[in-house]
């Protein structure tokens, strides 16, 4: 059996005294493809903060190829090979599409995600590389979002609620990319409020509901109504 | 009136240099340095003294202050500075106000209030005549040249290199910037590094065109606020162009009566600030 890329035991968070996550265990294996799914308020983009290092967690509660990476500055953590692409895009107003997607390759590891990769599989973005990045549309806001992330050649790749507030053929074209970026074995979480679009592409899902886990399993095994009332907590 | 307009502008070149360390340090971090003004007398004293000990060669002492102002400057902000800084802007106003105290006094014991200036060799009485009736000084014309080459480098080391696009990372979302590997403690303290040379710079030929005495800091500081101000945030260029306005206006008001000069500054200053708080050549952002 092949270890796993990223463990989390007993993972707690807290916003100063408010406790936002009760006791998280999550484990990737390499190559998934695994959704978080639960209302607003459940968890799931402080359970990605944990992980990135924007949120303090306890070193061992978060396990990285073997290593406790709990506590560590992002900066230390993108450069391990984990990288996130935050809610709301969040791209830098005073840069470029294309500075925005150099500033992700500051971490120089090496792999197969350089600018003309990344341009082949949008090429919107190569039209509007001069452009500030939040002249895009939201779409290609993601796009360069996602594009920034996968610039530091990550080997496991948070997504944080890609298809808020668009439309819903902007977010299959999104989604059309990921066979590209899964392709080469890149493990990939994405937390999603499109259960739909959730169940279909991932292997695995967990579902999280006021800060616990509620409901783990394969994605093709779960029915909707398991789905329903794990995410409604009935 | 053309005489004015020239005098405006070197003007202009001087309060450049006193407002770009400040601009920068603002655009950057936010952080409003009220000890800009006595470090800028700090850096004219460090010449003085230099000068003193080495018994001549002011324009080579002042090179030399550069890398030592780049060095004080990074670690000012690693150590001191890095730690004022958050949502409230008021432990970074208190913190360099106190400061600007405590440079005004050791200045003061160290050198007490007597005025100084650096001397080169009669530089700062050197004119360049142009025409019959015109001429402008030398060493004014070499401040120009230099706050012009400094805003222009400026301009460049933002929009055209790495660091340059760290600095704005940064200063747009320092969160996201820190997931992206960018170091902001380091960031921010290298933006006051540099600064802190143009701080220098200002100081020595400050130091040079006229005297210095411990106490003349906090004008300094206005000078360099008011430019910031009038031009807008977030260009250099603007910087430059605030400080050349504020010169021009300076010296209309110097020739109106001499005792008028700053105070016509002040005015228009305060006009810009109601009308338009922006600035005239504000950077919009996103």
């Amino acid at each position: 059996m092949m270890s796993a890329l990223l463990e989390a035991h007993g993972l707690q968070a807290f916003y100063g005294d408010a406790q936002a996550l009760f006791g998280i265990d999550l484990s990737l294996a390499q190559g998934e493809l695994v959704a978080i799914i639960g209302a607003n308020g459940a968890g799931k983009s402080t359970l990605l903060k944990c992980l990135t290092g924007l949120v303090r967690t306890p070193r061992e509660a978060v396990r990285f190829k073997g290593e406790a990476i709990g506590g560590l500055p992002p900066g230390e953590i993108v450069k391990r090979g984990l990288a996130m692409v935050p809610e709301g895009r969040r791209l830098f107003p005073s840069l470029s599409v294309e500075e925005n997607l150099l500033i992700g390759g500051l971490a120089g590891r090496k792999g197969p995600w350089n600018l003309q990769r990344l341009y082949g599989l949008f090429p919107i973005l190569a039209e509007k590389r001069h452009n500030p990045g939040t002249e895009l549309s939201g779409g290609q806001q993601q796009m360069v979002a996602l594009g920034r992330a996968l610039m530091s050649n990550p080997e496991l790749l948070l997504c944080d609620e890609l298809s808020l507030g668009l439309a819903p053929i902007v977010i299959r074209e999104i989604y059309a990319a990921m066979p590209a970026i899964t392709g080469e074995g890149m493990t990939v979480v994405i937390v999603e409020q499109d259960l739909t679009m959730a169940q279909r592409v991932s292997q695995r899902i967990y579902c999280l509901q006021e800060g616990r886990v509620s409901l783990a399993g394969r994605s093709d095994a779960l029915s909707r109504e398991q789905i329903s009332q794990a995410y409604f907590g009935i | 009136m053309i005489e004015i307009f020239l005098q405006g502008i070197l003007l202009g070149g001087l309060y450049t240099l006193f407002a770009l360390g400040q601009s920068l340090m603002f655009g950057v971090m936010r952080l409003t340095n009220t000890a800009q003004g006595d470090f800028i007398i700090l850096g004219a004293f460090a010449v003085v003294a230099g000068t003193a000990l080495a018994g001549g060669a002011p324009f080579a002492v002042a090179l030399a202050v550069l890398p030592l102002a780049f060095g004080f400057g990074y670690a000012l902000q690693r150590y001191v500075l890095n730690g004022t800084l958050g949502k409230d802007p008021l432990p970074s106003l208190v913190v360099t106000f106190g400061l600007s105290i405590v440079i005004q006094n050791l200045l003061l014991e160290l050198f007490s209030a007597d005025p100084r200036s650096i001397e080169t060799g009669g530089l700062n009485t050197q004119g360049l005549a142009l025409g019959e009736s015109l001429s402008l000084g030398v060493l004014p014309l070499v401040i120009l040249a230099i706050a012009v080459a400094a805003t222009a480098g400026l301009q460049w080391l933002f929009a055209r290199t790495a660091l340059g696009r760290s600095f704005r990372a940064v200063s747009d979302d320092r969160e996201i910037a820190e997931l992206m590997g960018l170091d902001a403690k380091k960031v921010y303290a290298f933006a006051t590094a540099i600064a802190f040379v143009l701080i220098a710079v200002a100081g020595a030929l400050q130091g040079m065109r006229t005297t210095v005495s411990p106490s003349d800091g906090p004008l300094l500081l206005l000078f360099a606020f008011e430019a910031v101000i009038i031009g807008g945030m977030g260009s250099f260029w603007g910087t430059l162009a605030g400080a050349m306005i504020l010169g021009i206006t300076q010296q209309i008001g110097f020739r109106l009566d001499p005792g008028w000069g700053i105070w016509v500054g002040h005015i228009v200053f305060l006009i810009v600030l109601v009308l338009r708080p922006q600035g005239l050549f504000p950077k919009t952002r996103g």
